[in-house]
């Protein structure tokens, strides 16, 4: 009687730890911050590119309509790639404010002249911290933030592509 | 007397080290609980990539600002999730991971003592 519930017992366990590990198996492993929706301090101060001015980064923000923000530098080899698709945002008469990440100022300057200006203001973040406010982890990376809530709407990490550029023009009509 | 004046100055630089060791460790502590999320596997205090340096130049910001280091996990959380830092809180889905090694503890301590008591 006692060796049946003992037998019982170790099958149940065992029962309930295959449960357990099956259920596992399902789980996302999912970790990046894609889907995250946090909200960005408004009342961040940052340097601009091309005048040298300080400027609180709510004013580069429409307050009405979805705003696009890209990290990007000089540097970096995707954001070539990339960048084609910026400037044909650009002539959809999109707001696209540009981060330029850890980069010289010259650089930075050369590489818009060559590839042309999408951004509408581009601010400078030499030590990385603010780009750390948006929750990127690198080069490139593209939000699109909401004026009213500050909220990030979508986050694309790494180069966007042309799907991608239609899912955002979508995404702006929507929220605007 | 010359000796007391070292013994002073030996004091005096002692406890200038233990405080800047203060401030450095409070960085440290937290930094070894953040996982650097482009190099898997380190730490963001171990890490020397671009991302992890300036993370760990956010946490010191932060810490000089006089946030508590609660507010700095959460900050980082709500920017990153709950995967940036190595340590889970406890809720409906870490339970079991923090109360199982309990649980067995009770467990095989109670069938050592009826063991010993058989006896």
């Amino acid at each position: 009687m006692s060796k049946n519930i003992k037998f019982l017992g170790l099958l149940l366990t065992l029962i309930i730890i295959f449960i357990i590990l099956l259920k596992g198996l399902n789980v996302s492993k999912d970790y990046s911050n894609e889907k995250l929706k946090s909200k960005i301090d408004f009342s961040l101060n940052a340097k601009k590119l091309f005048s040298d001015e300080i400027i609180n980064i709510s004013d580069l923000f429409d307050k009405n309509s979805p705003s696009v923000v890209n990290i990007w530098a000089s540097w970096c080899a995707p954001c070539r790639e990339e960048h084609q698709f910026l400037m044909k945002l650009k002539d959809m008469n999109i707001n696209i404010i540009g981060i330029n990440y850890k980069d010289s100022p010259k650089n930075a300057k050369n590489f818009l002249s060559l590839l042309g200006n999408p951004y509408s203001e581009v601010i400078t973040d030499n030590d990385g911290t603010k780009s750390i406010e948006f929750g990127a982890i690198g080069v490139p990376e593209t939000f699109i933030i909401s004026g009213k809530t500050n909220e990030i709407i979508k986050k694309y990490i790494g180069p966007l592509t042309s799907e991608n550029l239609v899912e955002i023009k979508d995404l702006l009509k929507k929220n605007a | 007397m010359p000796k007391i004046i070292k013994l002073v100055f030996l004091l005096y630089f002692c406890f200038n080290f233990s405080y800047a060791k203060g401030i450095n460790t409070k960085v440290e502590q937290i930094t070894k609980n953040l996982r650097c999320l482009i190099c898997q596997g380190q730490s963001v205090y171990d890490s020397q990539s671009d991302f992890a340096i300036s993370m760990k130049l956010v946490v010191k910001n932060m810490i000089d600002e006089g946030k508590k280091e609660k507010e700095i996990y959460d900050y980082l959380k709500s920017k990153y999730g709950e995967w940036i830092v190595y340590e889970p809180e406890l809720n409906q889905n870490t339970f079991l991971l923090w109360l199982l090694p309990l649980i067995l503890f009770i467990f095989g301590g109670l069938l050592i003592i009826r063991k010993v008591s058989i006896k």
